[in-house]
């Protein structure tokens, strides 16, 4: 081990590691120093400047997330000077800021204004810039609106773009007073290589960068007495949406979350968990069915690896990076366009319902899935399959909007018909989640057997490392399945897209050899999407991957297939698995695209 | 290569390049100099060739494209005019001299004239301050430029006799 350095922050003696920045060490001392550009999954820029410092000893003031800590330093957090400089940082930032805060989608949540209202920035002693700025608002997106009149150019947008998800649609361009954040030739978002990820939402800290947000669409549907309006809720949403109400990161409202959907006026409230299950059916039986054509046909048209198609994301961006893979991809819909499809045919059917007068609408940890439902390919059921896509943020806004005091809930359940789980649905929030489930139930279609691992819980593919890979032997198969005795299953699940990325490469230059892997476009998984609350860490994501994995523990069936809704569903409706009408309802096709 | 409509001899030009420079992303300042002493300037189709050959992203291309002054992305005139905005040049009266090349040539900086002749940019000490105001067109600097000298300037070149305006 090495030894450790004492320093002084305010005259109070610390002993830390080497190379601790003056942020970190301070945080450990109790000593809390405002941030702006810093961020915990970001590599350090030192540009806003807010952070500033005193040195005794040092005449200039310096940055406490750039600076690492030495031996004997006498650090001033809270001097006159520090105190001074800080706040003029502050109105420097604010002069060319559109600060019409009461106007401003981010009020309330927003760090530019929490620190202007910590320092009390009564007064405006620089010139306002941003008044005389051409400014331009890019709203042509269906997911992400970026304001640049509320950008501080803090880059902490770019450096998401380029390090988490390697997707490089933000670039800063120009210099000094025109240096602007934007994209290739300023095309709109929309039009740029842009995944609609919204990982540069979750890491703005002001708002530049907001979700494209459809509340009152949604709130006019409910008021609408002649619309059905139907919502379903996504794995992730459950272990994110207490954030925004009062609870603790990690905190598990599914009930409550139900509960509250029924106030809002939602004539019913099913779950995106229940076409989780359907897409294990359809895209594990897919995999069976290309492991054959591979291993036994040797059919060349029929590609392996097979990737998952659920994260929106994830798609857009292999549909711009590696064009010449969407063979690769499941033609399985995401959960989300399932259940919309579904929604205005089975359960139309069902409940005796005119499809044109059913709203759906889902609630999601997602704003690429605000692009996926906009998709023109998205209406086999005859209608737009999915109408309205809410974020987790979005849904709490309009909880708070109706007054429901949403920790005094009584725990409420499904409804009926698409509302009924498995601990196989649920996992598909966290990283790793969809390879489990898929495993779970794939492993004992073709052998009769639990998979072997204990309690159900394939451990290897569950954490927070980016590129986890797992494999399973298959002996003694069912008769059907026989080829595959002895085969090796090789599976590997990437999360983030810049690990994507990487995966991609391996399998474009030939040194990666799997069989089916799980790709997702935000970190974490859905647990750590683009549209959950903010703000968001690796800690933060952590709890809510514990949370998915205790609520999985927790239900009764934990395996797709024996899901009693699933089983009915292909009773009463698909057939089986692939299916004609399965093709026709549950399966889509992609487009290449430009990498601008 | 869908939606680009350079010439394939462009797009061969620019590929050789960035093989020169053996298709590295670190060579990009490299590449776009050379490119931009070929083709003259640096438009959009242009920076997307070179994020393909280079496999980098076309926003960091453009992103380093605007940073440099050096680089352009609009065509430069046939005599590409330069004023020096340097303290010196500056304090001496630069910022008249560029209202009347701007008045003279009827355009802004970073615009060419209709006929590709002339192109008005701002530069930054061309290090010959004992001479400010400097102007710059193509090589030759002229030194002590007054706004009265402008017009006399351009007509030089306008007679397309830039060779014997050189060695006068």
């Amino acid at each position: 081990m090495t030894k450790k350095i004492k320093i002084s922050i305010n005259g109070v003696f610390v002993e830390i590691e080497p190379g601790t920045t003056i942020l970190d060490a301070a945080l450990q001392a109790g000593v809390i120093i405002p941030t702006l550009c810093y961020h915990k999954d970001l590599c350090v820029a030192g540009n806003c400047r807010v952070c500033v410092i005193e040195i005794a000893g040092q005449k200039r003031l310096a940055v406490a997330c750039a600076t690492p800590c030495e031996e004997g330093m006498e650090i001033l957090t809270n001097s006159l000077k520090v105190r001074n400089s800080r706040k003029h940082i502050i109105e420097l930032l604010l002069s060319e800021h559109n600060a019409d805060c009461t106007r401003c989608y981010k009020n309330g949540n927003c760090e530019l204004q929490n620190l202007a209202s910590e320092f009390k920035i009564m007064t405006q002693d620089f010139i306002q810039l941003a008044p005389l700025r051409k400014y331009t608002i890019d709203m042509f997106s269906p997911s992400i609106v970026k304001d640049d009149s509320k950008c501080i150019r803090c880059q902490r947008c770019v450096r998401t773009c380029v390090e988490l998800q390697g997707v490089n649609a933000l670039t800063v361009a120009h210099k000094g007073d025109h240096m602007k954040i934007t994209t290739f030739f300023e095309k709109a978002m929309n039009d740029v290589v842009c995944t609609n990820c919204g990982q540069c939402i979750n890491h703005c800290p002001t708002g530049a960068l907001v979700e494209k947000n459809y509340i009152e669409e949604v709130w006019d549907a409910i008021a609408d007495k002649t619309k059905h309006v139907i919502v379903q809720t996504a794995p992730a949403v459950r272990v994110g949406l207490g954030e925004e109400l009062g609870f603790e990161p990690g905190a598990r409202v599914t009930g409550k979350m139900v509960a509250a959907l029924k106030r809002l006026g939602f004539d019913a409230v099913m779950d995106t968990d229940f076409t989780a299950d359907l897409t294990i059916m359809e895209e594990g039986t897919e995999l069976l069915t290309r492991l054959k054509k591979v291993l036994v046909d040797h059919d060349p048209e029929v590609k392996l690896p097979m990737a998952t198609s659920c994260s929106p994301g994830w798609i857009k961006y292999i549909e711009h990076m590696f064009p010449n893979y969407l063979d690769h991809l499941s033609t399985c819909k995401s959960p989300q366009q399932m259940f919309g499809a579904l929604a205005k045919t089975y359960y139309a059917k069902a409940r005796n319902l005119d499809p044109e007068k059913i709203v759906s609408v889902s609630i999601m940890p997602c704003t690429a899935k605000k692009f996926e439902a906009a998709r023109p390919e998205m209406h086999d059921s005859g209608y737009r399959d999915v109408d309205y896509v809410l974020t987790t943020r979005e849904l709490a806004i309009m909880i708070k909007q109706a007054g429901i005091d949403f920790m005094k809930l009584e725990d409420m359940h499904y409804d009926r018909l698409m509302g009924e789980s498995t601990g196989a649905g649920v996992i598909f929030g966290a990283t790793g989640g969809v390879m489990e489930a898929a495993l779970r139930t794939a492993y004992e279609l073709v052998t009769g057997r639990e998979v072997p691992f204990e309690n159900l819980n394939i451990a290897p593919v569950r954490g927070m490392e980016g590129v986890k890979e797992a494999s399973i032997k298959i002996e003694n198969p069912l008769k059907e399945w026989a080829f595959l005795e002895g085969v090796e299953l090789k599976c590997a699940v990437a999360h983030g897209l810049v690990n994507a990325g990487k995966v991609m490469e391996a399998i474009r230059s030939g040194k990666a050899s799997y069989h089916f892997i799980e790709f997702m476009a935000c970190p974490g998984g859905c647990l750590g999407g683009g549209g959950q609350p903010i703000p968001t860490s690796p800690e933060i994501r952590r709890k809510r991957a514990e949370a998915i994995y205790a609520e999985d523990a927790g239900m009764p069936i934990r395996k797709s297939h024996q899901n009693p809704e699933i089983i009915k569903i292909y009773k009463d409706f698909l057939d089986h698995p692939n299916s004609e009408k399965s093709h026709h309802l549950l399966h889509t096709h992609y487009t290449s695209r430009e990498r601008f | 290569m869908p939606g680009i409509k350079l010439s394939e001899k462009t797009i061969g030009i620019i590929q050789q390049i960035c093989s020169d420079f053996r298709n590295e992303g670190s060579e990009l300042i490299n590449v776009l100099h050379q490119t931009q002493g070929k083709l003259g300037y640096l438009p959009a189709e242009v920076q997307e060739v070179i994020a393909k050959e280079l496999n980098i992203s076309v926003a960091k291309v453009y992103g380093v494209v605007t940073f440099y002054s050096f680089f352009t992305m609009i065509p430069m005139g046939e005599h590409p005019i330069s004023i020096c905005m340097g303290t010196a040049c500056y304090v001496r009266g630069s910022e008249q001299v560029l209202a009347e090349f701007k008045r003279q040539l009827s355009i802004e900086v970073g615009q060419s004239t209709p006929d590709n002749k002339f192109s008005l940019n701002c530069l930054r000490c061309v290090g010959a301050c004992g001479l400010a105001p400097v102007v710059m067109v193509g090589d030759k600097v002229y030194g002590r430029v007054s706004p009265q000298m402008v017009k006399n300037i351009i007509s030089e070149y306008k007679e397309g006799c830039a060779s014997e305006a050189k060695s006068a």
